[in-house]
């Protein structure tokens, strides 16, 4: 009997391990921004191209920023959630449009709604890159001094808003 | 047929056109070519930044190839990378408490594996030696092997 215990220790351990790995998203990168300031960016707005958005206007307010593209499935997923939580006010949501058709992102929100107080575009993707943006959607919860304390990778959902972010973002506007 | 070998041709030298690399300075292209070997494209996460055809892992083979032409050294560039990225990126991640299980692991179960060996081997050792034959089978084997 005993000569068994040990291989099936082993097994337990291996099965262990790989029922976490199982779990586990590869996809969601821990993001070495968090706890970081925002990097700064200055880009067109999508509404009116003459006008522009930068981070420094932020300052002060507890918001969240949210790269989307019209060409990006997951990003129709979230959608909802996006307007939901625009609706409650309960707090202001800017957007990056990320490597898009000025046209086609502007039709997207006419015919889905739009959730953003403003829109910037991000053509080249580069402030993607300086976000550490490697798929759309990605949402970042900013805080009053311009850190970032949060990286949603992937569509928010409802069970997310409701359990990290409103939470996050009541303790945030409370500071 | 010699007009199928003159289109194979055409062909071909057309295709390679398509596949000469953007950039217009060899030595920027080797280097980059280099860099991007080290590299991890996060859209196709087991493809290396040179050999993925994700529009991120384009954008970031521009980035890379910007920096170079403005002589940032290797370090600075991969810095750029980690600090947006994290580790991630690198195929070659440092040596910090959160990585010693993946660089220390392989080494720990090789260790481990020989000496389940060793001990293994030794007890079997000891079982073959303990197989003795008492004096009354030693005798019925003899009368066993007499009888032919």
């Amino acid at each position: 009997m005993s000569r068994f215990l040990l291989p099936l220790t082993i097994f337990g351990i291996i099965v262990g391990f790989l029922a976490v790995g199982l779990t586990l998203n590869p996809r969601e990168i821990p993001s070495p921004l968090i706890g970081k300031a925002a990097p700064a960016f200055s880009l067109p707005q999508l509404h009116d191209e003459s006008k522009t958005f930068s981070l420094d206007e932020m300052k002060g307010q507890v918001w969240l920023l949210n790269f989307w593209a019209s060409w990006c499935s997951g990003c129709k997923t979230e959608h909802p959630v996006l307007m939901d939580l625009a609706r409650s006010g309960a707090v202001p949501i800017y957007g990056m449009d990320y490597k898009d058709q000025r046209g086609e992102a502007l039709a997207w929100l006419d015919q889905w709604g739009n959730p953003y107080q403003i829109v910037a575009v991000d053509a080249a993707g580069r402030v993607g890159i300086d976000y550490g943006v490697y798929g759309v959607p990605e949402t970042y919860v900013i805080d009053k001094q311009g850190v970032i304390r949060y990286k949603q990778i992937g569509p928010l959902d409802d069970e997310t808003v409701a359990k990290k972010i409103l939470p996050l973002v009541k303790e945030l506007q409370a500071q | 047929m010699k007009w199928m070998i003159v289109l194979l041709l055409v062909s071909g030298s057309a295709w390679a056109g398509e596949a000469r690399p953007m950039g217009d300075d060899p030595a920027v292209e080797a280097r980059l070519k280099q860099l991007a070997s080290e590299l991890r494209c996060l859209v196709c996460q087991n493809q290396t930044l040179a050999d993925s055809n994700a529009p991120l892992a384009e954008d970031l083979r521009r980035e890379v190839r910007e920096m170079i032409a403005k002589n940032m050294s290797d370090q600075e560039i991969i810095e750029f990378l980690v600090s947006r990225y994290g580790d991630f990126v690198l195929y070659r991640p440092p040596f910090k408490t959160t990585t010693v299980l993946l660089w220390a692991g392989p080494f720990v179960l090789v260790v481990g594996g020989g000496v389940a060996l060793a001990v293994t081997l030794r007890r079997r050792q000891h079982m073959i030696r303990d197989a003795m034959m008492t004096e009354e089978e030693r005798r019925q084997v003899e009368r066993l092997l007499s009888q032919r």
